[in-house]
């Protein structure tokens, strides 16, 4: 389902996806730019903001650039009838940065809960797997923890509108 | 490691962000500096890698886009070609690797859900590879920023 966007609504994402301008006035910038005032650029902007085509405004760290070197997805294998109760349980815990439902791929995987952690070291993520399992008990069946142990690739998110 | 300014930059800035004429000004006053010395400070943050964006984080769904995760398993005299193939498709946003039979595990964006099929089949045909999809069927949410101490 496409949104419907104006010319104006276009130029604007284009114009900041990349990111904001490092300026005194950044959105007086972006007005001159697209031939806006700043009232205008704030306004919708504000608009994203409340309609969740713009999660927030904000700056974005590098996790392993901050000593959180160990960062890993923990899968589990989650009894269908409790996920989404026990995901929305999951998905409170201070050290969960997402959590999701995603499809199984029998038999070379059969989870269905993915909870992303993310610690300065590995025993820390493992004091945080002891404290989900007993939060997830009885109703998960097995797990796996998979480390990331490189970046391949990360760009911003790109589009096209 | 990081300066009372670049934590603040950092554990503040990572919720959001003053959408006002003078942002800069806004957090100087709060933070009792000068909005040209935040200014160079996240410059100098992006320039080490140390903050990848500062900006508007779009929603790609809400835009009639669409994401997902996928992964495939790759033998490790492939492993370098597979990645510049995987790689130099600009829908794929993230690439990672990681420890596990499925080993490598990257996130595609694109502009509509039924891209989505066709990415997955093209890289499917240029590495003769298979690529499970994970996409989100339900997404539990969650509000974690990273803070330094």
């Amino acid at each position: 389902m496409m949104k419907q966007l104006s010319a104006t609504d276009k130029q604007l994402i284009l114009a900041t996806q990349a990111g904001l301008p490092l300026c005194a006035k950044p959105y007086q910038q972006l007005a001159q730019q697209l031939q806006l005032t700043e009232q205008q650029v704030i306004a919708k902007l504000e608009q994203f903001i409340q309609c969740g085509i713009i999660r927030r405004i904000a700056v974005v760290p590098n996790h392993y650039k901050l000593g959180y070197t160990a960062n890993a997805m923990s899968v589990w294998d989650i009894d269908d009838d409790f996920i989404d109760a026990l995901g929305e349980k999951m998905a409170q815990l201070p050290f969960v940065s997402h959590c999701y439902q995603r499809p199984r791929h029998l038999p070379i995987w059969p989870y269905n809960l993915f909870i992303m952690l993310h610690a300065k070291d590995k025993s820390t993520i493992h004091t945080q797997i002891q404290q989900i399992k007993q939060q997830l008990q009885p109703h998960y069946q097995r797990y796996e923890l998979l480390y990331s142990s490189k970046i391949l690739k990360k760009t911003g998110l790109r589009l096209n509108p | 490691m990081f300066d009372d300014l670049e934590t603040k930059i950092i554990n503040q800035l990572q919720e959001s962000f003053p959408l006002c004429s003078q942002p800069f000004a806004k957090l100087a006053e709060q933070w009792q500096t000068d909005e040209q010395v935040i200014i160079n400070k996240i410059q100098a943050l992006l320039d080490q890698g140390i903050l990848t964006r500062f900006g508007p984080l779009y929603n790609a769904e809400k835009l009639g886009g669409a994401f997902c995760l996928c992964a495939m398993q790759v033998k490790g005299q492939d492993w370098d070609t597979v990645v510049s193939i995987v790689n130099g498709f600009t829908e794929v946003a993230h690439n990672y690797q990681r420890q596990h039979r499925l080993n490598m595990w990257f996130v595609l964006a694109t502009e509509t859900p039924e891209a989505i099929a066709q990415i997955i089949q093209q890289i499917e045909t240029q590495t003769q590879q298979k690529v499970y999809a994970f996409p989100k069927e339900q997404e539990y949410y969650v509000g974690l920023t990273l803070s330094l101490s």
